[in-house]
């Protein structure tokens, strides 16, 4: 077994550094080296198609491209890659295992292969490949790639959910940073409203930063959609609880947030409009780009999410997994691209060019220097260890999926905070459209 | 020479029975059936398996990338006690009733204008046809942008004119949203109708006005006995239409709100392919489509029977 030690990844890092700065041609050397040893040959003629999210950070994109060129190169497999909105990857890739016909790889989010486990080729050996190589995986990835024993997908990356602020707003409302408790966190939202500074999160049907905070209020109060068995236990004062917390919370934030999307916060937040929300480091990244803004990424900063009741971190970071379709024709191809993707030679450098927005899910990338270069993005790192999966205590199978992209806990906390339902009827709602996807 | 002609009658060989296949050849039933296949068979492939499809998945308990088994009326049985579908079922009617109602007054009221003699008439009728050719999504976008909490157009006007202290809340309160998608379809939808209704009113025969107007009617008698009647057919087949497109709205709602916020603007279409594509649930997205299968028929009926039953359209006297 290859034991990969922080002080060996930091040389990697440096090589591939020095590699970057020689040019793309290195890059091919070694994926040539690699693919004449790889565990997986691909299959003569092969060639592959791959739809994934539409990127975030364009550094992160050229990086993914100078990738899979190099490993097109080295193998000879072309790879055809599409794009598309993170949200309409999941449907993309509902219909093609449903018909059969499609993209060999999907990556797209949260659990999309447990959706369809069946339709997913088994990778077990490439992420145990991996696994040992790198020092293993993090619980929730492992958690997520698992359907049984098999492994269904390679969990990629993470993309961590955590709260944005600005600092001179913040410290004038008497909070130099984000308070550690979820009540301080209140106080910290009524201060800043106050001040006439208030922030924000998303109440609307916003899959990524919505389904983050309810889901960490929710199980921070020590709530659960359902238990250890998928059982459904909503019902209970816990929930009530974190409705109410949330509905405090709601009343200090600016108006509107009930029609936010995904996209409403990051430029409302841009636009100085809001001083607090929760967002991937996306806003960081583009305030940096942006020479106007460059006061704006020098004054905010992240944090992680407030510990509840419950005493422990209870977020909920996006995964992104990459599958193969059980249908593909060059199965051996798509291991070995899977794997390819992962590997410190150029996963490190890819992590480096996405400044923080791709966060690992394999032990021994904690060493990556993208971590520590910037403090504000060093939080980032930690999202694959942080994290709970999309079930909460519940298994991460198909149902969580479901339950997910049906925003029903998302809805029970609008419900409620938009004065729709009371506690009761808000919980009852949800209650039933979880009984309905549990069954 | 009656023998002989009667003997050169009888010296022509007997006139051949046609066979079977001949006889199917000349037959214009048979030969009708024929051009009538390729018709039937796009029809039947394109339109009545994916609705037997639909229909069928959504009485098992199909998921993506799973056949799913006959499970019977669950799926409805869950959706009669499902507030969540009840809500959409409300939002698409109100939206359909309201957006198609107010459509077709203004798409009325433009084509009578359109229809008169006004200057720069072309300019003018390609101009109301803008709504119609911007791309949906395009649009969708656009309101998107009227619409936001923070940037709304409409809110910065009317603060900056000191009408309102604080930005209108367009998609995040429950009616408020409900209006401005409302408000969204009928700027998208009028065109159709404006067009479609000036073209029905320009088959209209100048001598039918010319005779009234003789007669001493007034403009509204004009509008009331002549227009109204002549252009009653066009009318059943452009709110036919105006009233299918409308109630399956998808593009407009998913860009917007994506239903939200709290399913306020969850319309059926939207939940559908929420629970079936984006859940997963095949078989309860399936329910819920064809669960708009009587309403479409009805309001295609009430279209058809209500608007064209006219006897003169048969041919017949006036009713």
């Amino acid at each position: 077994m290859t034991r990969i030690t922080r002080r060996a990844l930091m040389a990697g890092g440096t090589s591939l550094a020095a590699a970057a700065a020689l040019g793309g041609s290195s890059l091919v050397e070694w994926a040539k080296a690699w693919a004449q040893s790889a565990p997986w040959q691909p299959e003569k003629g092969a060639e592959l198609s791959m739809l994934r999210w539409k990127y975030f950070v364009q550094s992160e994109d050229d990086a993914f491209v100078a990738l899979i060129d190099a490993f097109t190169k080295a193998t000879g497999v072309k790879v055809t890659i599409s794009r598309e909105s993170y949200e309409d990857v999941q449907p993309k890739a509902s219909v093609a295992a449903n018909t059969g016909a499609g993209q060999d790889i999907f990556w797209g989010l949260y659990s999309l292969p447990h959706l369809f486990p069946q339709k997913c080729l088994d990778v077990s050996d490439v992420a145990e490949y991996l696994g040992k190589k790198y020092g293993g995986w993090v619980p929730s990835a492992e958690k997520y790639g698992k359907s049984g024993d098999k492994w269904i997908c390679v969990p990629i990356c993470y993309s961590g959910n955590m709260i944005n602020y600005r600092l001179e707003a913040s410290a004038k409302a008497g909070f130099p940073k984000i308070p550690d408790t979820t009540d301080g966190f209140l106080e910290y939202a009524k201060a800043m409203k106050k001040n006439n500074t208030p922030g924000g999160f998303a109440l609307g049907h916003a899959s990524g930063d919505g389904n983050g905070w309810v889901h960490w209020c929710l199980w921070s109060h020590g709530g659960n959609a359902v238990d250890e068995s998928d059982k459904v236990i909503l019902n209970s004062p816990e929930t009530a609880k974190a409705l109410e917390y949330a509905k405090a919370l709601y009343e200090n934030m600016v108006p509107g947030v009930a029609s936010w999307n995904d996209a409403s916060n990051n430029k409302a937040f841009l636009a100085g409009e809001i001083n607090w929300t929760d967002n991937g480091i996306s806003i960081y990244v583009a305030a940096n780009k942006d020479p106007t803004k460059a006061d704006l990424a020098k004054d905010m900063d992240h944090s992680v999410w407030p510990v509840g009741p419950v005493g422990k971190p209870t977020e909920l970071h996006l995964l992104y997994p990459v599958l193969g379709m059980g249908y593909t024709k060059y199965p051996q191809a798509v291991k070995a691209l899977m794997a390819y993707m992962v590997e410190a030679d150029q996963f490190n450098k890819w992590l480096e060019a996405a400044q923080g927005y791709l966060a690992h899910c394999l032990n021994a990338y904690d060493a990556n220097p993208v971590w520590t270069a910037d403090p504000k993005r060093t939080i980032f790192g930690q999202a694959g260890k942080r994290t709970l999966t999309a079930g909460g205590r519940g298994s991460v199978g198909e149902k969580a999926a479901a339950a997910i992209a049906d925003f029903v806990i998302l809805d029970m906390f609008a419900a409620f905070c938009t004065g729709r339902e009371d506690v009761k009827g808000a919980i009852r709602i949800a209650e039933r459209q979880l009984t309905r996807i549990y069954r | 020479m009656a023998d002989i002609a009667l003997g050169q009658v009888a010296a022509k060989p007997a006139m051949r029975e046609a066979t079977a296949w001949e006889r199917l050849r000349a037959n214009r039933n048979w030969l009708g059936f024929w051009f009538m296949m390729p018709a039937a068979a796009f029809l039947i492939l394109f339109l009545a398996y994916p609705l037997g499809l639909g229909v069928w998945l959504s009485f098992t308990d199909a998921k993506i990338g799973r056949t799913g088994e006959f499970i019977g009326v669950e799926n409805y049985t869950w959706l009669w006690d499902d507030s969540v579908f009840w809500l959409s079922i409300f939002n698409t009617v109100l939206y359909t009733t309201v957006a198609s109602i107010v459509k077709f007054a203004i798409g009325l009221y433009l084509a009578l204008l359109l229809n008169e003699r006004l200057p720069f008439k072309a300019i003018l009728r390609a101009v109301v046809l803008i709504p119609f050719i911007v791309p949906t999504v395009l649009s969708a976008i656009a309101f998107w942008w009227i619409y936001d909490a923070q940037f709304s157009i409409i809110s910065w006007s009317l603060r900056h004119l000191g009408l309102i202290s604080g930005n209108i809340d367009f998609l995040g309160d429950t009616w408020n949203a409900r209006w401005s998608v409302i408000f969204a379809n009928i700027w998208r939808g009028i065109p159709f109708i404006a067009i479609t209704l000036l073209a029905g009113l320009q088959t209209v025969s100048p001598s039918l006005y010319e005779a009234a107007t003789l007669d001493g009617a007034t403009r509204w008698q004009i509008f009331r006995y002549v227009t109204y009647p002549l252009l009653t057919p066009i009318i059943a087949v452009v709110m036919t239409f105006s009233v299918l497109f409308t109630f399956t709205d998808f593009q407009l709602i998913w860009v917007l709100t994506r239903g939200g916020p709290v399913n306020a603007t969850q319309l059926m279409a939207t939940l559908s392919y929420q629970r079936a594509i984006l859940s997963g649930q095949l078989g309860e997205g399936a329910a819920i489509s064809t669960a708009m299968i009587p309403f479409l028929l009805g309001a295609i009926l009430i279209s058809w029977f209500g608007l064209q039953r006219r006897k003169w359209q048969q041919g017949e006297g006036n009713d």
